[in-house]
């Protein structure tokens, strides 16, 4: 599987990013600086997790609007697989790529923290390893995950499968609405995860059980 | 021309930072205090003199970049 991993001033998860995708596919991702205008042809591009722009503004709202992202659109229209992680979620719905919005937690404060993540659909490029409604655990470190988007758009995601990951057992540490920690596209090539997967893909990370998510991009490459 | 642009959450968006100032009032023993929803205000130097030309401009910008408008409102004053 080849991949690229797009890297913006204040990417901090990226290293994390290129590590599992490295273990699980034995290829070094392409890395692509923000202000370059051209993404090489992979089977996926990931956003990774960190504060581009230091938050600036809205959490991803700069990032969304830099160089790189013409041709991430370009890339998004032919169906490339895009993953976003954390800050890279927030760019994808800045971007217009994934509906609503990633708002301040309900909380107020980061959370920094290993969740419970249920498989909600397991039907899609990006949950295939799991089974249907698996309920496994995962981390994340965030300050704005709270997942808002209108009825209308909230019924569009239910009604279409897709809400890939849901916070389970009560361990919404955000407020998302509908437990809301990952969805896709209308064409389902495209998922954006408050939560961090590639944070648990090794024995010495204390688990694997965010492999599935890389294991089932490279099932489907 | 200057210009003040304003951005609030739209009616119904949850405000936890709205919320935490309210609490924060209640602390410092501040009475009578409904309700507090946090906003951002932008201020925008133009070329242009032309009232129609900033607030086209100001429009755009606020739809493209300034304001969400998934979960934020603009008012432009000029």
């Amino acid at each position: 599987m080849k991949s690229a991993v797009l890297i913006f001033p204040g990417s901090n998860r990226d290293r994390d990013i290129i590590r599992a995708l490295e273990v699980v596919s034995g290829q070094k991702p392409a890395l692509v600086w923000h202000q370059e205008t051209t993404i090489p042809d992979v089977d996926l591009i990931v956003l990774p997790g960190g504060f581009s722009y230091g938050d600036y503004l809205r959490a991803g709202a700069i990032a969304a609007r830099s160089p790189v992202m013409s041709d991430l659109q370009r890339h998004a229209d032919r169906g490339t697989r895009i993953l976003g992680v954390c800050n890279g979620f927030q760019i994808l719905t800045e971007a217009g790529l994934l509906p609503g919005s990633l708002m301040r937690n309900a909380g107020l404060n980061f959370v920094c923290k290993t969740v419970q993540l249920e498989a909600s659909n397991a039907n899609t490029v990006f949950s295939r390893q799991y089974q249907q409604g698996e309920i496994f655990d995962c981390p994340v470190a965030h300050h704005d995950g709270n997942y808002f988007a209108d009825a209308r758009t909230l019924d569009a995601l239910e009604a279409n499968n897709r809400v890939v990951f849901r916070y389970a057992n009560g361990t919404n540490p955000n407020g998302s609405l509908n437990d809301i920690a990952g969805i896709m596209n209308e064409t389902g090539t495209v998922m954006g995860m408050m939560p961090h997967p590639e944070n648990l893909i090794e024995e010495l990370h204390g688990g694997v059980s965010g492999r599935g998510v890389f294991t089932s991009l490279l099932e489907a490459a | 021309m200057k210009a003040r642009v304003v951005v609030t959450l739209k009616n119904g968006v949850l405000d936890p930072q709205g919320n935490a100032i309210e609490g924060a009032l209640d602390a410092l023993s501040f009475q009578g205090i409904q309700s507090v929803r946090q906003g951002k205000v932008f201020d925008v130097e133009l070329d242009t003199d032309d009232a129609d030309e900033a607030r086209k401009t100001l429009t755009a910008i606020c739809e493209k970049l300034l304001a969400n408008t998934v979960i934020e409102d603009f008012e432009i004053n000029l």
